[in-house]
């Protein structure tokens, strides 16, 4: 029996679901020793910013229980040398390439960043990171703020017709409001979730284990708090969902698709396994035509409660 | 896509054996990563299939033969005790060889060429690797092995130096081996003896402050030197920008323009762990 991963976001067609978390899979480059690059559902890239940025100082990263605190600071290389470097080498690849946006001074500076991509007929969408936690410049998070999310979303919108996915923080009293927000802004779908919020202390030193002091926490720690903020969202929206968070194999990945998600992220579990995209894909097929099921859309949603 | 292969491979663990204190090596056999593998580069071991530890853990090539490649570890944390719990025929899997290695060649040397090896603690692993890679290439090459540790327990590999053919001298900082005191004391006096710093090319690994010990020696005689770093990294490919050093151009990744580093090109700027 042929199964079918297709699944559609907005006016993005993948060939299948599984997608790559931005930040977690460099410029896809990196990957080329340990993925079959085309095969991937589409590819996010790191986020891209105005201006380059260096990031934060080190150590960057360190691990806590089934889970690793980051903080990086948004480095890359800027939106003209991501353009004229990266780009091209990422559209080669084959798969859709969907360029994460941030801003971190000005919320119109997503403005400016829409308008340029929008101008690329290659590019597939734009992926709106409203909720890095790392960046000095920011007290608080876009997608901390209904009214922050609708607005942006609503002002990038106005300046490109591209898939326009928001990328939502779970450090949040309600998601689903922040979800609804961004799907009245007129996002296509939304990413579900962003690091938490994460601190871990060496009692020896009694220093930060990373530099930035506090981090975004990801890992399959977090996957419970990700799987159940699809679940809400996707009762509540119409939008697609992106789900991500703590994905390591297949079963991980199916949680997220009976939960509410249309298509998955694999972020930190590329760090542990360079070739896990491809072992979820090849992992999700076997599961449809063993439980005769024909499409992957049949399983969105379909946790029995 | 990088010249350089890499490889997402299982290999089985040949032994584990248990040197001195917390120092064990180990050998396993992993023949595509043991065909490429250059000294300076590392790879990245996933223990077990479940989430403690997390993430990889990265260990310097210690030596590739056959289709063996060994690597030497000091039991710090979780990853490396679960490691030193692994016993002989269990399979690990293994990602490598990664990072940039040891460039070995002085081009612009007429006369003979030396090669000055600095080592504190572990950082012997990667560097016994590059003695018997350095006493392959060259019969005009001369190679000085500096060892140093905190006490007699912690130097390590003195035999295997010796058995590249070249000259070991010792280092401890309360004396019970060798000469009492830094390593670097040892690196200042060799370089002292040094009159062609074109010919000449040092090469360390060990903790920071050793390190840092050593730019500081290298710069006041004008010879250059290839660090090894180390860091925590989370993926070890590139891809997560974990593991930065502040250099003259910016932060570089160990993982991927490391781990080795010019002297130069290093500012020591980033926070002190």
């Amino acid at each position: 029996m042929t199964v079918n991963l297709a699944v559609s976001i907005g006016k993005l067609k993948l060939k299948n679901p599984v997608m790559v978390g931005s930040g977690t899979f460099g410029y896809a480059e990196e990957f080329g020793d340990f993925v079959d690059l085309k095969n991937l559902g589409a590819i996010v890239t790191k986020t891209i910013t105005i201006k380059p940025r260096s990031g934060n100082p080190s150590p960057r990263t360190c691990e806590t229980p089934a889970g690793m605190l980051n903080s990086i600071g948004l480095e890359n290389p800027g939106i003209d040398k991501f353009i004229s470097e990266k780009l091209t080498e990422l559209l080669k690849i084959g798969p859709p390439i969907i360029v994460s946006i941030s801003s971190i001074g000005d919320p119109k500076e997503f403005i400016t960043l829409a308008a340029r991509l929008d101008k690329i007929k290659a590019v597939a969408a734009i992926e709106l990171n409203l909720s890095c936690p790392n960046i000095k410049e920011h007290s608080r998070l876009i997608s901390q703020n209904p009214k922050f999310t609708h607005a942006v979303v609503k002002m990038t919108r106005k300046v490109t017709k591209k898939t326009l996915i928001a990328k939502l923080s779970p450090n949040v009293t309600d998601i689903v409001e922040i979800a609804k927000a961004a799907e009245d802004g007129g996002a296509d779908a939304v990413s579900l979730i962003n690091t938490l919020g994460g601190m871990s202390i060496d009692v020896k030193s009694r220093t930060p284990k990373i530099a930035m002091i506090t981090g975004g926490l990801s890992g399959p720690a977090i996957r419970p708090v990700a799987v159940c903020m699809v679940w809400e969202t996707y009762r509540k929206i119409k939008i697609p969902i992106i789900g991500m968070g703590g994905i390591m194999d297949t079963q991980n990945a199916l949680e997220f698709f009976m939960a509410g998600a249309t298509a998955v992220s694999i972020g930190t579990g590329n760090f542990i396994n360079p070739g896990l995209t491809m072992e979820i894909i090849r992992g999700l097929e076997s599961y449809l035509s063993k439980n005769k099921l024909s499409g992957i859309n049949q399983l969105t949603g379909s946790v029995k409660t | 896509m990088s010249a350089k292969k890499a490889f997402n491979t299982k290999a089985k663990l040949i032994s584990n054996q248990h040197i001195s204190g917390n120092n064990w090596h180990a050998l396993l056999r992993v023949p595509a990563i043991a065909a490429k593998a250059v000294p300076g580069q590392f790879i990245q071991v996933r223990f077990s299939e479940g989430i403690e530890p997390l993430l990889r853990r990265p260990f310097s090539i210690h030596g590739a033969r056959g289709a063996d490649i060994s690597i030497m570890y000091e039991v710090v944390g979780t990853g490396t005790r679960i490691f030193s719990e692994k016993k002989a025929g269990e399979t690990l899997e293994v990602v490598g060889p990664l990072g940039n290695g040891f460039d070995i060649s002085l081009s612009r040397c007429k006369g003979v060429e030396v090669s000055i090896l600095v080592a504190g603690g572990m950082g012997v692993a990667p560097l016994v690797f590059l003695a018997q890679k350095l006493s392959t290439i060259s019969s005009k090459l001369e190679t000085v092995v500096l060892v140093g540790g905190r006490t007699r327990e912690q130097v390590l590999c003195l035999n295997e130096f010796r058995k590249t053919g070249c000259a070991v001298k010792v280092s401890t900082d309360d004396g019970s081996s060798g000469t009492r005191g830094r390593v670097t004391n040892l690196l200042e006096n060799a370089l002292r003896k040094i009159d062609d710093p074109e010919c000449t090319m040092v090469y360390a690994c060990g903790p920071k402050s050793m390190l840092k010990g050593v730019d500081t020696v290298v710069k006041k005689f004008g010879i250059p030197a290839q660090l090894s770093l180390e860091s925590h990294m989370a993926c070890g490919i590139g891809a997560c920008l974990g593991c930065v050093v502040d250099t003259t151009e910016g932060y570089k990744r160990v993982c991927k323009e490391g781990p080795v580093f010019n002297a130069q090109e290093l500012t020591w700027g980033e926070r002190t762990e």
